[in-house]
């Protein structure tokens, strides 16, 4: 029998998901709608986390912002996320960065791969 | 009322709208649904149009059912349901209902039988307190507790307990069609519907 649901989750595929990964700088670029205008929102930050559903991809976006940590969650293939660009590439040792959560300062920085 | 249509579930997902926003829908199989019989007020006493839904091997079905679908010359189903409608002269003999006859924002109600959950104490089943669990309780932790008053001297019927749960005839009504794909005679409707995999569902347009 055909998997109606996989096929349903295969036409919205809209990013490849390997385009970025964690401890990587990126500009998200966000699609968004107040009444009847539209405004592209960009949101900065360190990549802490992927999470790999299968077509269903999430990814967490952190940056402080006047101190305060501030954590975004996107769906990879939503339609409202216009383009996603990386800035810089990270050296990580690990797939979920969820210690930068408590480092402040100098050791919250992720080196850059070179 | 009007004509719906049977379907099987298939499972849930989630799909984006315009605005980017993440639905959770729930995907039915939809049709097509031949009309087998069109039951009139002389001679069967109440009009309905009887549908039928998924092919079926010819020897897993009975010799009479199998005259029933020869009348007609259409190959057995599995499942045969009445859908009671007002006017059934609108609807010709020897035509297939379609997922086309739902349209996208269109409200309907959907109708299956619901998972069965067993033998279920009275905290599942009607959402009882139970006991306390500490202060020296000893074994009254999922007890139904009181029966009634003992001026009565028997338990009234009705009386809340444990019993079979689940495996019941449940209706959900006005749920959103998100999106219609007549082509896979798919069916995507907003929010959850009654059962598990593969139930059959009849799927109709809210009055």
């Amino acid at each position: 029998m055909v998997d109606y649901i996989d096929q349903i989750n295969q036409e919205q595929v809209k990013n490849e998901s390997n385009l970025f990964m964690p401890g990587d700088t990126v500009e998200v670029y966000q699609k968004i709608i107040e009444g009847n205008k539209e405004r592209i929102q960009v949101f900065t930050g360190i990549v802490i986390a992927k999470k790999h559903n299968k077509n269903q991809e999430y990814f967490t976006v952190r940056k402080v912002s006047k101190g305060v940590g501030v954590e975004k969650i996107f769906p990879l293939h939503s339609p409202s996320i216009e383009k996603i660009v990386v800035l810089k590439k990270g050296k990580v040792r690990r797939a979920k960065l969820y210690y930068l959560r408590e480092r402040v300062g100098k050791k919250s920085v992720v080196k850059e791969k070179r | 009322m009007t004509i719906g249509i049977m379907g099987e579930k298939l499972g849930m997902t989630r799909v984006f709208d315009k605005k980017g926003d993440s639905i959770p829908v729930t995907v039915i199989l939809a049709g097509p649904c031949p009309v087998i019989q069109l039951k009139d007020k002389e001679k069967d006493g109440y009009k309905a149009v009887q549908l039928g839904f998924k092919e079926i091997k010819k020897k897993k079905i009975s010799k009479p059912l199998l005259g029933h679908f020869n009348k007609v010359k259409i190959a057995p189903l599995k499942y045969l349901r009445e859908f009671k409608v007002e006017d059934i002269y609108t609807i010709s003999p020897d035509t297939e209902i379609k997922v086309d006859i739902f349209q996208e924002g269109e409200r309907v109600n959907v109708t299956g039988i619901s998972k069965g959950k067993g033998f279920a104490g009275a905290i599942k089943r009607h959402n009882f307190a139970g006991g306390p669990k500490t202060h020296g309780q000893k074994e009254y932790h999922r007890a139904v507790g009181s029966l009634g008053a003992t001026d009565a001297q028997r338990v009234f019927k009705g009386k809340k307990l444990a019993g079979h749960m689940g495996e019941d005839k449940v209706k959900i009504k006005n749920l959103e069609v998100v999106r219609v794909d007549s082509e896979r005679n798919l069916i995507l409707l907003k929010g959850s519907v009654p059962g598990a995999k593969g139930t059959i569902l009849t799927i109709n347009k809210t009055v």
